[in-house]
C-alpha cells in the first residue's frame, strides 16, 4: 500500500438491496468504484441516493447483496461478522455527522476506545490518544466530556478517535453536516492536512459543494450509479 | 480488565437509576442473609443433635413427669450406656419476659452426656461442692451480665419453693461455653438434689431422661425396648432419637422456614425484574452508542460481554454489600437475640448460596438485553443517531 497510484478500494459490480416487507429497494446497482491510495474522495448525491450505504460497504459495516469489495487487495465481502469486526478495528477510521462520542467518557478516553481492541499497554494507549488529540489541536481538552465541548471540538475528538489506530482509510459521513461554516472549514482543513501531510486515504460523503472542493476528486451517486460529473 | 473503565462509566451514566437498582439488590440480599440466620436459629438445632442420644419422655406429653425410679430401670436395658434426668423448671428472673431455659439436673451426668458443654475443671468441682450451685451458658451470662459468685433469684410457676419464700436462689459457680458453633449457651442448670428436696410438690418426679446408647444403629431397637419396659405402667414412655425430638420441635418452625423461603423467592423475582428492566433500558437508550462500538471494531460477542459484565457488576455490588451488611447486622444482633434465638448466625453455606444467587441474578437480568445488543445491526443502529 505504499505506492501512491495503487488502487486501495476496489468496488466491483456491487448491488445492495434492502427489503421492506414485500418491497425490494435497490439502493446500489452494479456499482463500480476505485479509489487510489492517498486520494481524498468526495462522494455527493441527493438524500437517499445510497451514499451512506456505499460507505458502509467500503468500511465493512455491511455486506453487498452482489458484487465484490476489496480493500488493499483483500476481499472483505465474504468475511463473517467476527472477522469483519477485527478487520474494521485494524483498517477503518470512522467520522460521523453527529460525532457519536460516548457521553460517559471524556475526550481522552473516547479517543482511547479503539485502542482497547489492540495489544497496546495502558501507557501506550494513553500516549497514542494524547498524540491524536494533539494532531487535532485539542491536547488541552483531554479531560473534557463531550457535553463540555462545542460541535467543532467534538468532531475533532471524533477525528482523533478515527485516526488513533492509524487506519488504512478514513471514512467520513457528512463530517461537517452539523457544523457552522467556520467550524466546518476547520474540520475540512484538518482532513486536508491529514491527507496531504500524512498521506491518509479519505472518502468523505458531503452535501456541501464547498466541502467537495477540498477533495482531490468528487464522484456523484445518482439512482444507484456513480457519475464523474454532477448530473444537475 | 482494560474494559473495566468502559463498563464502570456506563453505570455512572444514570447515577440515580444505578443507585436505586443497586439499593434494591442490596436490600434483597440483606433480607436473604438476615432471614437465613433466623431460619438457621429455628431449624439449625437439628444439625447439632447427637445420634447417640435418645430422649425418653412421658407418652402423653413433655409436660407430664416420669418417676425418678425409671433411671435405674432404663440403665439396665441392653444398649444403654448412661442416663441422666432433665426437668423443665420454667425459671423466671424478675419479669416473665426474661425467659430462658432452666433445668434441674445431675451435674456429673449432664456433663458426661453433653461433651459439647465445655466447663473448666475447677468449676465442675465447685458445682459438686455447692448444693445451691448453678452452671449457666456464656450467652445467658452475657445477656444479664452474670458472673461467677452472683446469687440469682428465680421464680417458677410450676415448681414453687417450699418454705417461707417461693423464690429460689442459686449461686453461679460456673459458666460453660459451646464446643460447636451455633450450640445453645442460653441454658441455666442447677442441682436436682437441691431442687427435689426444696420443691413444694412432685418430689421424686422427672421431666424426661436423656439416654446415651452404644451405637446409632441400635437407636430404634433400644427406644422400643425402653417403651416396652414401661408399657402398662401409670407413666408410659415415648422414646425417640434426639434428632427426631429436635425435628419435632423444629417442625413447629418448619412452616416459618417455608414462609421465609416464599418471601425470599418473591423478593428475588422482583429484584430480577428491577435489575432486568434497568439493563433493558440501559441497552435501549444507547442503541446508537452500541452501534458505534461495533463500527469501531467491537465484535458482537464483545458487546454481549460488556453488557453482561455491567449486569454482573450491579448484582455483585448490591449483593456483596447486602451480604456484607447482613453479616455485620447478624453479628451485632446475635448477643441480644442469643436467648430467644440461640444459634442465630449466618452459616457459610448460606453465604455460598448468596454468592451463587449473585451470579444467577447478574446473568438472568443481563442476558436478554445483552443478546439484543449483540444482535444489533451496525448500519441500523447508526441510522438512529439523529
Ligand atoms: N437497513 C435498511 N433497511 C431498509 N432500507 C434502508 C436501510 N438502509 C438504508 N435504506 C434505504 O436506502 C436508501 C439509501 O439510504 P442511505 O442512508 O444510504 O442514503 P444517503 O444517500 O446516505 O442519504 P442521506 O444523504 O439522507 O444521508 C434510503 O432510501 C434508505 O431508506
Ligand atoms: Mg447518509
Amino acid at each position: 500500500m505504499s505506492n501512491n497510484h495503487e488502487v486501495l478500494v476496489d468496488v466491483q459490480g456491487v448491488d445492495r438491496v434492502f427489503r421492506r416487507g414485500s418491497e425490494e429497494i435497490h439502493v446500489l446497482q452494479k456499482l463500480d468504484l476505485q479509489v487510489r491510495q492517498g486520494e481524498f474522495l468526495a462522494l455527493m448525491g441527493p438524500s437517499g441516493s445510497g451514499k451512506s450505504t456505499l460507505l458502509n460497504l467500503i468500511g465493512g459495516l455491511d455486506r453487498p447483496s452482489n458484487g465484490s469489495v476489496a480493500i488493499g487487495g483483500e476481499r472483505i465481502d465474504g468475511l463473517n461478522d467476527r472477522q469483519l469486526a477485527a478487520w474494521r478495528a485494524r483498517h477503518i477510521g470512522l467520522v460521523f455527522q453527529f460525532y457519536n462520542l460516548l457521553p460517559v467518557l471524556n475526550a481522552q478516553r473516547n479517543v482511547e476506545l479503539p485502542l482497547l481492541l489492540t495489544s497496546l499497554s495502558a501507557t501506550q494507549r494513553r500516549e497514542h490518544a494524547a498524540a491524536a488529540l494533539d494532531i487535532v489541536g485539542l491536547k488541552d481538552r483531554n479531560t473534557s466530556f463531550p457535553t463540555q465541548l462545542s460541535g467543532g471540538e467534538q468532531q475533532r475528538v471524533g477525528i482523533a478517535r478515527a485516526i488513533v489506530t492509524d487506519p488504512t482509510i478514513l471514512l467520513c459521513d457528512e463530517p461537517t453536516g452539523d457544523l457552522d461554516q467556520k467550524s466546518g472549514d476547520e474540520i475540512l482543513s484538518l482532513l486536508q492536512a491529514l491527507n496531504r501531510e500524512q498521506g491518509k486515504t479519505i472518502i468523505m460523503v458531503t452535501h456541501d459543494p464547498h466541502a467537495s472542493h477540498r477533495a482531490s476528486r468528487t464522484v456523484y451517486l445518482n439512482k444507484g450509479r456513480l457519475l464523474a460529473e454532477n448530473p444537475e | 480488565m482494560k474494559f473495566a473503565g468502559l463498563i464502570w462509566s456506563n453505570l455512572k451514566r444514570r447515577r440515580l437509576r444505578t443507585a436505586l437498582t443497586v439499593l434494591s439488590v442490596l436490600i434483597a440480599f440483606l433480607l436473604f442473609g438476615f432471614l437465613g440466620a433466623i431460619k438457621q436459629a429455628l431449624v439449625g438445632g437439628v444439625d447439632l443433635t447427637d445420634a447417640n442420644r435418645l430422649i425418653v419422655r412421658h407418652r402423653v406429653s413433655i409436660i407430664q413427669t416420669l418417676p425418678v425410679s425409671y433411671m435405674n430401670r432404663i440403665t439396665r436395658i441392653p444398649g444403654v450406656v448412661s442416663v441422666t434426668p432433665f426437668t423443665w423448671f420454667n425459671g423466671i428472673y424478675q419479669d416473665p419476659k426474661n425467659f430462658f431455659g432452666s433445668f434441674p439436673v445431675d451435674p456429673a451426668g449432664l456433663l458426661d452426656m453433653f461433651p459439647e458443654f465445655s466447663l473448666p475443671a475447677e468449676q465442675r468441682k465447685a458445682w459438686a461442692e455447692t448444693r445451691t450451685g448453678a452452671v449457666i451458658g456464656r450467652g445467658l451470662a452475657d445477656r444479664f451480665g452474670w458472673k461467677i459468685g452472683d446469687r440469682i433469684p428465680l421464680n417458677s410457676p410450676i415448681w414453687p419453693k417450699a418454705g417461707s419464700s417461693e423464690t429460689w436462689e442459686f449461686d453461679v459457680v460456673g459458666i460453660y461455653d459451646a464446643g460447636k458453633k451455633g450450640a445453645d449457651t442460653s441454658g441455666f442448670y442447677f442441682r436436682y438434689d437441691y431442687f427435689d428436696e426444696a420443691r413444694q410438690r412432685g418430689k421424686g418426679s422427672i421431666g424426661w431422661y436423656t439416654v446415651r446408647i452404644d451405637s446409632p444403629a441400635n437407636s430404634a431397637t433400644v427406644a422400643k425396648a425402653i417403651d416396652a419396659e414401661f408399657l402398662n405402667s401409670p407413666a408410659e414412655t415415648k422414646s425417640e432419637s434426639e434428632g427426631a425430638f429436635a425435628q419435632g420441635f423444629a417442625q413447629q418452625f418448619g412452616d416459618i422456614a417455608a414462609i421465609v423461603l416464599a418471601i425470599l423467592a418473591a423478593v428475588f423475582f422482583t429484584i430480577l425484574l428491577v435489575a432486568g428492566n434497568t439493563m433493558a433500558q440501559s441497552v435501549r437508550e444507547r442503541t446508537n452508542e452500541l452501534g458505534v462500538l461495533k463500527a469501531i471494531g467491537f465484535s458482537n460477542e464483545r458487546v454481549l460481554a460488556v453488557i453482561l459484565a455491567e449486569s454482573f457488576l450491579i448484582a455483585a455490588l448490591g449483593g456483596g454489600l447486602g451480604l456484607g451488611l447482613a453479616v455485620m447486622l447478624v453479628a451485632a444482633f446475635a448477643p441480644s437475640l442469643a436467648t430467644y434465638l440461640p444459634g442465630f448466625f449466618l452459616p457459610p453455606g448460606q453465604l455460598a448460596i448468596g454468592a451463587v444467587l449473585i451470579v444467577v441474578l447478574g446473568f438472568v437480568a443481563g442476558i436478554l438485553p445483552a443478546l439484543t445488543a449483540m444482535r444489533l445491526r451496525i448500519a441500523e443502529a447508526l441510522r438512529r443517531s439523529a
